[in-house]
């Protein structure tokens, strides 16, 4: 680790719907999300890669952890849940000239940001989000910080100041592979979970807000006595971003078209446990290429 | 992502007792401490918000995590490695989950590196964590050693022992030996003290100790020589870390609570430091202790019965017989509706007790600090003297409710209830040990008699019947004042008798007699601040009603001559 300064690990982390319960009014009729009944949750990966983070931490008191979202306003409870967890500081990227960016607009404001945490160690970040999957932001942020990247990450097997070792989890297997400092490391969901909210942090961080969130007054002076409860929060013109390569401008992505897929129940098909059945059953899955 | 804090909104509705205001304004000491630790809360909304987030995480881990663990740690248990204890798998990764989330010591004050939580969520975290593991709720629960070693040992001793429960020591109340098991009076695990040495040692056997390998022990010691009752008994803290002076002989096999190691310890010139006075081990330390344990079993019997209901509710509505779910015939909705009405009856009386200790143990630590006002002082005795009266009458209850409920479980799901493919079995085993340890349903009747006998019980129901007036539910004093003077009536005739083999024949009776009447008042007070508790209510006076004129008759009709009929 680093002598004179801090070793500094930032954590991307998006606040997403929560798209593994879903009910049937889950979609809107036009084909997409239909946020407002989903609960807003942490993107499960991105957690992981927190854990991955704090790991790093526990072993080394001087390691801090900043964690960078970015969304609406209300993402800040992303800052928070981080913070509860043990992450040092939170940074909330909003503004509303955001609105419509795909994942290279997104990835180039989150690049921006992360600039202005320089100079960093380790950028840490779940593999893919559940609301879109697309694995992209990751990647394409390490390519705009000209950093090197490893994807799939399942543990952090070894790190110094100027090296990581990383165990990747692949499609046939597990792969270990070194990098230099600084890199870009997406984490996958094999990777450990994240540990438990702590009493005493959520206790105290529970009063984190936003510049724009507001403070019960009879609080307000008792909580700017106490330091690290504010969360900061940046626009564009924060990030130094170019308005023109962010929302709907800087996004070349077109959604053509949005299929409902309704899985029925001709498609499924009824196996009894008869040895036959699973016979039948092994030898699809066999010649499938699913198993084997 | 289950959480068995946020799902269960009775623990809510408990959590904002008006009562809790006062509480928490003494345990804060009004918000002291506010500007030195960034965590303590800055007024009362504030502290019951942390109070409901923290529970929300324990809820969250005991969903997730410990409840997950238990049917493996159920069949795997703990072992017996080189005379040490070794964990079940699932106990350790529970361990660990609770400790990461900085949830133990959650009643020791800040400067121990507690979180300064009263009693009420801290029984809270008991109930809920039960009805995940209740296993696991005795390694939990035995946090109530911490309160003991704060309430009565020194300042050096707390500043050794306290810190550390927060970061996950374990900890055991060493009392029980082969001759002494509800007579504690005859404990002979012999203390002697080295005076070249300057330190106590420990020598003798204890057998059935819950967790007795835990890393802090308290143990009950005869420390004067040629004394044979309780006067020359002493109460001593253990390092089992530092110190490896005694051996687990062996890890009893049990019906339940697996989870639980239950050993026989040897003590070969263990080291040990006296806590508080020479003589007071067992009048005064041991029986604070055992208060707080009891309560504890009290939340650990309603965790448990809400996990059997729960499995009974879900069952009985999915199970088809006759093309019909079975919850649409009245045997087994009656039975469930009974487990829940009982359900809310002992829940409501948990917190009510927890709300008295809470009260009474927040004026004697400020006692420490300070004299209290004449005023306040009458408020100790009073809420102490409930608490007293009210922890004995909970166990009982609760303990064989619990069984009630967990037995009828496993009647609903009939035949697959008795298999171990579903958790009922497994919470009947659990449940059957609630009734018998930390005294037995028998000796708390022998507790909770004074309530009956002095009259404590029944002016605090006239205190309920008074608050009830001017009430939307002022009518059902009729009923229940017509019950109170029929309980009155049965105490006075075996008072009467003048004969105290029938006061002990008929003791039970005469206390379920004031407890049914004092669920019935709890449970209209909780319908005054949400209307969700009427039917239980209603429903439970009826009952109660029938079951009180039952014991009545029996009472009146009984000739003290019988009792020959029954000696052996």
């Amino acid at each position: 680790m680093k002598e004179n300064k801090k070793f500094r690990i930032i954590v991307l982390a998006k606040q997403v719907p929560d798209t593994r319960n879903v009910g049937k009014d889950a979609m809107k009729e036009d084909g997409t999300v239909n946020r407002a009944v989903l609960p807003a949750i942490y993107n499960p990966e991105d957690l992981n890669a927190l854990e991955l983070a704090l790991r790093i931490k526990d072993n080394n008191p001087d390691v801090e952890i900043l964690v960078l979202t970015m969304g609406p306003p209300r993402a800040s409870e992303i800052i928070r849940e981080s913070l509860y967890r043990g992450a040092d500081k939170g940074f909330l990227i909003t503004d509303m000239r955001f609105a419509g960016s795909d994942t290279l607009a997104t990835s180039y404001a989150l690049a921006m940001a992360v600039k202005k945490l320089m100079p960093f160690d380790l950028v840490l970040s779940g593999r893919q989000a559940i609301d879109g999957d697309t694995a992209q932001v990751g990647p394409q942020i390490a390519e705009k910080l000209n950093i090197p990247q490893i994807t799939y990450a399942e543990e952090i097997t070894d790190i110094n100041k100027n090296e990581i070792i990383v165990k990747r989890r692949l499609e046939n297997g597990v792969e270990k592979v070194k990098s230099t400092l600084p890199a870009l490391v997406t984490v996958h969901s094999s990777a450990p979970d994240c540990r438990p909210r702590n009493a005493k942090l959520i206790m105290k961080f529970k009063h984190a807000h936003t510049p724009s969130e507001e403070v019960q007054k009879e609080y307000s002076q008792i909580l700017n006595n106490r330091s690290s409860l504010i969360i900061e929060q940046w626009s564009v013109d924060d990030i130094n971003a170019d308005t023109e390569m962010l929302g709907l401008s800087g996004s070349p992505t077109k959604v053509k078209k949005i299929e409902n897929v309704v899985l029925q129940h001709k498609e499924s098909k009824v196996l009894t446990n008869s040895d036959e059945d699973i016979k039948g059953l092994m030898n699809k899955l066999i010649s499938s290429h699913i198993i084997g | 992502m289950a959480n068995f804090y946020t799902d269960n909104k009775h623990l809510r509705f408990q959590l904002t007792h008006p009562l809790m205001e006062k509480i928490i304004k003494l345990k804060e000491n009004n918000f002291a401490e506010k500007d030195k630790y960034d965590f303590a809360p800055i007024d009362y909304k504030d502290a019951i918000d942390n109070y409901d987030k923290v529970l929300e995480i324990l809820g969250e881990i005991s969903g997730n995590i410990l409840a997950k663990n238990a049917e493996s740690v159920d069949l795997e248990g703990p072992s017996l490695e080189n005379n040490r204890v070794r964990y079940a798998r699932g106990t350790e990764e529970n361990n660990k989950a609770l400790i990461e989330a900085g949830l133990l010591g959650m009643s020791l004050p800040r400067k121990y590196n507690g979180l300064n939580f009263s009693i009420v969520p801290y029984v809270m975290s008991e109930e809920i964590v039960s009805r995940a593991d209740s296993g696991y709720a005795n390694i939990w629960g035995l946090q109530d050693c911490a309160e003991t070693i704060h309430e009565f040992a020194n300042e050096e001793q707390k500043q050794e022992f306290l810190p550390r429960f927060n970061k996950g020591d374990t900890a055991a109340m060493i009392l029980t030996e082969p001759d002494a098991g509800s007579d504690l009076q005859s404990v002979q695990l012999k203390a002697t003290f080295d005076e070249e040495k300057n330190i106590w040692l420990l020598n003798g056997v204890k057998r059935f100790i819950t967790n007795g390998d835990a890393d802090i022990g308290l143990v009950l010691a005869r420390s004067e020589e040629n004394t044979s009752d309780a006067r020359g008994l002493s109460l001593f803290l253990f390092d089992n870390k530092k110190n490896d002076c005694f051996q687990v002989r062996r890890l009893e096999n049990k019906l339940g609570i697996h989870g639980s190691p239950t050993c026989e310890l040897i003590f070969k010139n263990a080291p040990a430091q006296l806590v508080g006075s020479r003589r007071m081990g067992l009048i005064k330390y041991v029986m604070s202790l055992m208060n707080s344990a009891r309560l504890g079993i009290g939340a650990q019997s309603v965790g448990l019965a809400e996990a059997a209901y729960r499995e009974a509710l879900k069952y009985a509505e999915e199970r088809e017989q006759f093309n019909k779910t079975i919850i649409e015939f009245p045997a087994v909705y009656e039975m469930l509706t009974d487990m829940e009405v009982k359900i809310n009856a002992m829940r409501s009386l948990l917190y009510e007790t927890a709300r008295f200790v809470d009260v009474y143990k927040a004026y004697t630590f400020i006692m420490q600090e300070r004299k209290l006002e004449p005023d306040e002082r009458k408020e100790l005795k009073y809420y102490q003297r409930l608490a007293d009266i009210y922890t004995p009458l909970l166990k009982l209850f609760s303990s064989e409710w619990c069984n009630d409920i967990a037995y009828d479980a496993i009647q609903i799901f009939g035949g697959t209830g008795y298999m171990k493919d579903f958790p009922v079995e497994r919470i009947a085993r659990d449940a059957r040990i609630t009734s018998i340890y930390e005294g037995t349903t028998q000796l708390q009747v022998v507790a909770a008699i004074k309530g009956v006998t002095n009259g404590s019980f029944l002016k605090k129901i006239n205190e309920y019947a008074e608050e009830l007036k001017g009430t939307e539910y002022e009518h059902y004093n009729d009923v229940l004042l017509k019950m109170v003077r029929q309980y009155e009536d049965a105490v006075n005739k075996v008072h009467k008798a003048e004969n105290s083999e029938l006061l002990d024949f008929q003791a039970r009776r005469l206390v379920e007699m004031a407890g049914n009447i004092i669920f019935s008042y709890i449970l209209l007070l909780d319908s005054i601040r949400d209307k969700e508790y009427e039917k239980s209510a209603r429903i439970f006076i009826q009952k109660a009603k029938a079951d009180n004129t039952a014991k009545a008759s029996y009472i009146f009709d009984f000739d003290i001559e019988l009792l020959k009929d029954y000696r052996k």
